[in-house]
């Protein structure tokens, strides 16, 4: 493994390495030592190239895997706290025309044919209905693709397109009362401000069931840790799915329709699913499915060790902590074990406080490493006794990756 | 159809979002003209960076067909050769070890 401290020694702080291709700013300088960028052996060699410490502005530099349409990971170090700050939180776009959406003149258009009538909400009046605040993971659907092997296409995300937020706003459920669903409706659709270079390109819209769209925590959300929404992660307001992954989130929302027949755009049709019975999901969409696929629905079992990079040099025959974070769809957290003997004999990890089921969950487990190498495994089982899977589910557009995580702890 | 293409990529590279990017430096050889033409419109060319040196030649195929017939990018059939033969030669699986 590259020592990049040295390599920092040779190039001078915040010089752009071009044989490392990694550009790593001053501020990362102290920290690069103990937790060097996720950029492990396992992601195409493209990236490992080519990705860059970028920084958007409002953000802390982040893991730009591509500029346009913006896509860029948050290191692992951003996810060792129970909430991800708002200017370390991950941004995901599909299509590359951004607006900068002006708070004073945005309107949400609520109706569709499965609505009984038509609204529009400006921000003031979205804010007059009463507030729900709810802690929850959004994570992309392809958090961790760039570790499939053999790899698929798409944004090669290493384990950093996720995080966790306090989202506030109203229930989408009080948005659609103010118009009224029929009995026929069966889907929700969301459309955002941000939409295509070229008119033939597919706008990003994306519908969610009914029954998911009026649970008590779906929101249509306006603040993020107590501020307004960054506009990086969809100002000035977005929808908030918890529990489900992130592709249903719709950013700079600026349309809700209740529809009656199954919506049947690309992001909905063609993108964004899974093989049918290839995953342990309980939440179906079942206006979506076809015999073969369904759109992904909630996040499976999952965790991360962000305590130690891969490699990282500890003491022998000290103690030592290891930690990190575990999620899941909504039913909550039940237990994390750690093994440090490849799988063989399992230990419970401490978990940290409880934030609500569609919360991270940290964790931390101690003990004392042998001279040499130690690897160490983590494995989340949730309240409903789902765990993360040892051996990865291939599915054709690398998706719900949870393969357990293992680290090689260095003990000298 | 490609002037419109670099037209609206004009106007995108003056928007916020792009505020950030910088020129992105592909392998040279024949074909890159017409991959930052054509590619470079709707999006930024480490997006081939990013999924290199992986994709077989029938992969690159099934992506560049992708761009034309689900997301309606306007490229010649010409173009559309010549991006194939360039992807493939300079960052598909198929030919990686004699580029090295």
């Amino acid at each position: 493994m590259i020592n990049r401290r040295n390599l920092l020694g040779t190039a001078g702080a915040g010089v752009a390495l071009v044989g490392g291709g990694l550009a790593l700013p001053r501020l990362f300088e102290g920290e690069v030592e103990a937790q060097p960028l996720a950029l492990g052996r396992a992601l195409p060699e493209g990236v490992r190239e080519n990705a860059s410490l970028d920084t958007l502005p409002g953000k802390k530099p982040l893991i730009r895997l591509a500029y346009r349409p913006p896509n860029y990971e948050s290191p692992i170090e951003y996810l060792r706290t129970p909430v991800t700050p708002n200017n370390e939180f991950f941004v995901r776009y599909h299509l590359s025309d951004i607006p900068q959406v002006d708070a004073k003149t945005w309107k949400l258009s609520i109706g569709g044919d499965g609505a009984n009538g038509q609204a529009a909400l400006d921000l003031d009046e979205l804010k007059r209905l009463p507030a729900v605040e709810v802690t929850a993971v959004c994570q992309c659907s392809g958090n961790r693709r760039g570790l499939f092997q053999p790899h698929v296409p798409g944004v090669e995300w290493g384990y950093g397109a996720m995080g966790c937020a306090r989202w506030k706003g109203a229930r989408l459920k009080d948005v659609l009362d103010k118009v009224g669903l029929k009995k026929e409706a069966v889907e929700i659709v969301f459309n955002g401000a941000d939409g295509p270079a070229l008119e033939k390109t597919p706008d990003f819209v994306k519908s969610l069931p009914v029954w998911k769209a009026i649970e008590e925590t779906t929101l249509v959300a306006y603040e993020m840790n107590g501020e307004p929404l960054p506009h990086w992660n969809g100002f000035p307001a977005r929808i908030v799915v918890p529990g489900w992954t992130g592709t249903y989130w719709m950013k700079h929302v600026v349309s809700i329709n209740a529809v009656t027949k199954p919506f049947d755009g690309f992001w909905m049709k063609s993108a964004y699913r899974i093989p049918v019975g290839k995953f342990p999901i309980v939440a179906r969409f079942i206006s979506q499915e076809t015999p073969v696929n369904t759109p992904i629905t909630e996040c499976v079992v999952n965790s991360l060790i962000t305590s130690h990079a891969d490699g990282a040099a500890v003491k022998a025959g000290a103690r030592v902590s290891v930690g990190g974070i575990a999620w899941d769809g909504g039913y909550g957290i039940r237990i994390v074990e750690v093994s440090t003997d490849g799988g063989k004999t399992w230990a419970e990890a401490a978990l940290g406080r409880d934030a609500g089921r569609y919360a991270l969950r940290t964790w931390t487990y101690h003990f004392t490493p042998p001279r040499g190498r130690t690897k160490v495994t983590a494995r989340a089982t949730n309240a409903i006794g789902q765990s993360q899977t040892a051996a990865l589910i291939l599915n054709p557009a690398g998706y719900h990756h949870n393969v357990m995580q293992t680290v090689t702890l260095v003990a000298a | 159809m490609r002037a419109i293409a670099i037209v609206l990529f004009g106007a995108l590279a003056a928007a916020p979002a792009a505020a950030q990017e910088k020129p992105v430096t592909l392998k040279p050889g024949p074909g890159l003209d017409q991959v930052e033409a054509n590619c470079g419109a709707c999006h930024s060319l480490d997006y081939i960076q990013m999924n290199s040196p992986f994709l077989t030649s029938a992969m690159w195929d099934a992506e560049i067909a992708k761009m034309i017939h689900a997301f309606g990018a306007p490229v010649s059939d010409a173009d559309a050769r010549a991006i194939a033969d360039y992807l493939k030669a300079n960052y598909g699986a198929d030919h990686v070890t004699e580029n090295r």
